[in-house]
């Protein structure tokens, strides 16, 4: 027992040791990063100097209709882009699942979105939402949708709707390969009982494919939901929050304030908005992710 | 089990085709715009065919925006960087949770998974003013520093499983007959373990070549240390915007991440499926 123990520790030690370069450096430059942003919140920090301001900066901010209209804004565009990248990502999960031909080419040519670097991708939507010159305004020139050029990010509401499609196209491969490595974990033989019952391909579907990869889709959905909250250069690129603050979300705001404009104070104060509403967030995943675990632990 | 029928079959390909579409056209854009001449680009509404397509684009580029092989050189040093520091830092972490038991293990690898939500725009004035007073800003290491950061959650999570799946038989046989840890980890555990490590390398690699845009906009204003993804803005802000050229230089900018990735995907996708589909 005694030199049960005696090892045990000794293996902590060494496993603390081996983890402890990792563990600083991510106290350095994650936790620490995290904790001085509070700290900044109540100040009004800039490039000149410090002094302490209490709360004003987040009595500013959340008196101020800008911003929360800016709250609204995010949530109203994340809704949208999250919905959109689980609905396509699951119709293309289960296109690409059905067993024909070329659908190993399929499932790699889903995926360049999401390995290319956004700012490089985000080129090619720039030029595709040309107004004058761009395929998008051109096809609806010519079929007469639209009366003559039309900049799809000159406008409140387009460049709303086409940041979220930028969005959508960004994060649609990967939940489609998440969906589809989900549905290919559902066991054979399941889809075997309801086929000799007779079960239609719809009804294997829903009573089969569906609640098996629940799981996946509701984490899943989590995970989207918050790199959708966070994602920046999309919004940045196509439009730097423009036109008007049309497409000005949480985090574009926070950016702007802080590292646009070098005022810290102000900036730090949205960053703990941002962080507070992270955290809930990630607070949902694990508390998800370990009831996950324990139900597939009990069975 | 039962095949499609005619009918289902054209309906499922029909879906593949439009899904595709999405996910592609901008890419076909880009290499159809890359190929044609700036006056066919120019006109609207948007020609559909060019009769004289060329790679010309290609090699004015380099004339256009003179520092791009510097900026495509950058980009694949400071993903370098990153990947190798990434991989030193977490080598040893994933060892010892995939070997060891250890109080504060499962929280601790909870509290990797949460780092991985933050982005980083939410800690990037404390990490501008540190590299202020450090005086790194605008230099490569502004941007090999925070970027090492957030690729060593999920790399310690993906190497884990990687060296949970070496049989720690073999270890224990290897302790019995004597053998130290350091020799351990050099004759068993560093040789079964490379096809592992290449892949989490190459993940790094991918992940901090994706992610040098933030950094570099905010931490970097010398040219001479840009990377590829802010570089290409070079081509706007001439009198016109050389859309054919910067189309051509941004798909030579994404090319070495996309062969990678291809030529790995199954790895790289089994690797990070496998923790969120069946745990």
């Amino acid at each position: 027992m005694n030199q049960k123990l005696k090892s045990y520790t000794a293996q902590t030690y060494i496993a603390y040791a081996l983890i402890a370069p990792a563990a600083l450096y991510i106290i350095l430059i994650v936790a620490w990063p995290l904790l001085e942003t509070i700290r900044l919140s109540f100040t009004n920090s800039s490039l000149a100097g410090e002094d302490y301001v209490g709360l004003e900066n987040y009595q500013k901010m959340f008196s101020s209709k800008k911003f929360n209209g800016i709250v609204t804004r995010t949530f109203v565009w994340m809704f949208f882009s999250v919905s959109l990248k689980l609905i396509i990502g699951l119709i293309g999960a289960v296109l690409l699942n059905a067993n024909l031909k070329g659908r190993s080419i399929f499932r790699v040519l889903v995926m360049p979105p999401w390995v290319v670097p956004i700012a490089i991708g985000m080129l090619g939507w720039l030029w595709l939402y040309n107004g004058y010159f761009g395929i998008i305004a051109g096809v609806g020139m010519r079929t007469g949708i639209l009366d003559g050029p039309f900049g799809f990010l000159a406008y409140k509401q387009s460049a709303f709707i086409s940041t979220i499609i930028a969005d959508v196209w960004v994060g649609t491969p990967m939940v489609t390969v998440f969906f589809l490595a989900a549905m290919q974990g559902v066991p054979r033989d399941l889809y075997e009982a309801a086929y000799c019952d007779g079960a239609s391909r719809w009804d294997r579907f829903f009573k089969i494919t569906l609640p098996q990869i629940t799981p996946v889709i509701i984490t899943m959905s989590l995970l989207s939901a918050i790199w959708t909250f966070n994602s920046f250069e999309i919004i940045w690129i196509l439009t730097e929050g423009g036109p008007r603050g049309s497409t000005t979300t949480l985090i574009i705001d926070t950016y702007k304030q802080a590292l646009g404009n070098y005022k810290f104070g102000r900036g730090a104060a949205r960053a703990v908005v941002v962080m507070i509403l992270l955290m809930l967030f990630a607070g949902f995943y694990l508390a998800l992710l370990a009831r996950i675990n324990k139900k597939i632990s009990h069975e | 089990m039962n095949k499609y029928n005619p009918f289902e079959k054209i309906l499922i390909y029909f879906g593949i085709f439009v899904f595709m579409t999405f996910i592609l056209l901008p890419f076909i854009e880009m290499f159809y715009a890359s190929l044609r001449p700036l006056d066919h680009l120019f006109r609207s509404p948007y020609q559909f065919y060019s009769d004289d397509l060329s790679f010309w684009a290609y090699r004015e580029m380099w004339n256009t925006v003179p520092m791009l092989g510097r900026y495509i050189f950058n980009s694949f040093f400071l993903a370098s960087c990153v990947a190798i520091l990434t991989l030193v830092f977490v080598i040893p972490a994933a060892y010892a949770y995939a070997r060891f038991k250890f109080p504060a293990k499962n929280t601790s690898l909870y509290i990797l998974l949460a780092i991985n939500m933050f982005s980083g725009a939410v800690i990037l004035i404390p990490l501008y003013k540190l590299l202020r007073t450090l005086g790194l800003l605008n230099s490569y290491q502004s941007m090999i520093i925070p970027g090492v950061a957030f690729l060593i959650p999920t790399a310690i999570w993906l190497l884990k499983s990687y060296f949970e799946k070496i049989p720690i038989d073999l270890e224990e046989a290897a302790f019995v007959d004597g053998a130290s840890r350091v020799q351990i980890l050099r004759h068993i555990i560093a040789p079964l373990s490379t096809p592992g490590l290449v892949v989490v390398g190459i993940y790094a690699f991918i992940g901090a070549y994706a992610q040098q845009f933030l950094f570099a906009i905010t931490f970097n204003q010398k040219k001479e240390y840009m990377p590829i993804p802010t570089g290409l803005y070079e081509f706007i802000g001439y009198q016109s915007v050389k859309w054919n050229e910067m189309m051509a230089a941004a798909l030579v900018g994404m090319l070495p991440v996309l062969l990678l990735f291809i030529f790995l995907q199954k790895y790289i996708v089994e690797g990070l499926t496998a923790g969120a589909v069946k745990n």
